[in-house]
């Protein structure tokens, strides 16, 4: 099966139909639920309701996850249509169309956490002539880094396309001043093996 | 929608406005706000408080005709239970008041952010698009 972000951008792909088709299946509901729930797991927030990020949200299958677990959260998304699914199933949070390989536009120390599933890799692909990779990768992380409060966590599950594409976004990660690792899922099934990039953003400021 | 609280962490992105004073907060114009029950929670409230700009937030609340229940100075040292009153007072404000239509104008470049249907359109221009961050 060929990769969704080789036939179009997100916007693009993500057309009225595809958004309907992904947020109805069943498959996909249930997945995403469970890697929605594991990148809770690894952000390591303290016991009491926190302000989170969910990067490329789409109709937001995870933000509902989130306001269960009693988040207050922000979702950007590029996709109109993936927008337009998640306002007909009332989700709480609130939503941006958004180009994350421009920046996350929120000032600096925002965010108590972020998570992202099955987005990044998309930032990997060059569908327009200015959108150079590398210099997508470093906006988004820069900003990422930034809107998080010092030692928040930020988890991207993603679909990693070659080895080379997850040392390339980690090498970036890490240049913008990201700590962290990846975490492999079921390293030994190819079909269900799961990448989480689990990120630090600098060390906790020193209680007063 | 866009909760009032949210709009104190916006941003514009644009090229140069990042590291710009001007440009923070957005400014509204042509606001419908809407008011979307929300569960009360104090711990979270006095929790995001520190984090909130309190002169950002009396701009943003002003312009939208709700400042009535923001007291002009941030308070400090709030106890979730003590302050329980002052918390469901600022819950409403920040949580319940909700953009679902207008704009948001960026004082320093002129950028208009439209609101359609309680969502922000954040896209850039090629040309606003910082080269880097
Ligand atoms: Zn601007």
């Amino acid at each position: 099966m060929s990769r969704p972000e080789h036939i179009a951008p997100p916007e693009i792909f993500y057309n009225d139909d595809e958004a309907q088709k992904y947020t109805q299946n069943s498959r996909v509901q249930s997945i995403q639920a469970e890697m929605t729930l594991r990148a809770i797991d690894l952000l390591s927030l303290p016991d009491s309701p926190s302000f989170l990020l969910d990067i490329g949200c789409g109709s937001c299958l995870s933000g509902e996850i989130l306001s269960e677990e009693g988040h207050i959260w922000c979702g950007l998304d590029i996709a109109p249509s993936m927008l337009q699914v998640a306002l007909e199933r009332d989700v709480e949070g609130d939503l941006f169309l958004q180009d994350i390989g421009d920046g996350i536009p929120f000032r600096a120390g925002t965010f108590d956490g972020a998570i992202s599933i099955s987005v990044i890799q998309w930032l990997c692909n060059a569908d327009k002539a200015a959108n150079a990779p590398g210099v997508r990768l470093r906006r988004f992380f820069e900003t990422l880094y930034a809107s998080l409060r010092r030692g928040g966590r930020a988890v991207c599950q993603f679909y990693p396309e070659s080895e080379q594409q997850t040392a390339l976004i980690m090498q970036i990660a890490t240049k913008c001043g990201f700590g962290g690792g990846l975490v492999v899922d079921y390293p030994d099934s190819k079909k269900a093996r799961k990448y989480y990039l689990c990120l630090v953003a600098g060390q906790p400021d020193a209680p007063v | 929608m866009v909760k009032v609280l949210t709009v104190n962490f916006l941003t514009c992105a644009a090229k140069g406005c990042t590291s710009s004073p001007k440009a923070y907060p957005l400014h509204f114009q042509d606001a419908e706000l809407i008011l979307q029950e929300m569960d009360f929670n104090p711990v979270f409230i006095a929790n995001i408080l520190p984090r909130v700009e309190w002169p950002a937030l009396l701009t943003t609340t002003t312009e939208l005709g709700n400042s009535a229940n923001v007291p002009q100075q941030k308070p400090e040292d709030v106890d979730p239970e003590r302050d329980e009153e002052m918390l469901k007072a600022l819950h409403e404000v920040l949580l319940e008041t909700q953009v679902m239509s207008g704009k948001l104008v960026c004082g320093n470049c002129g950028h208009v952010y439209e609101v359609r249907d309680g969502i922000p359109n954040m896209l850039l221009n090629e040309h606003e698009i910082p080269t880097s961050a």
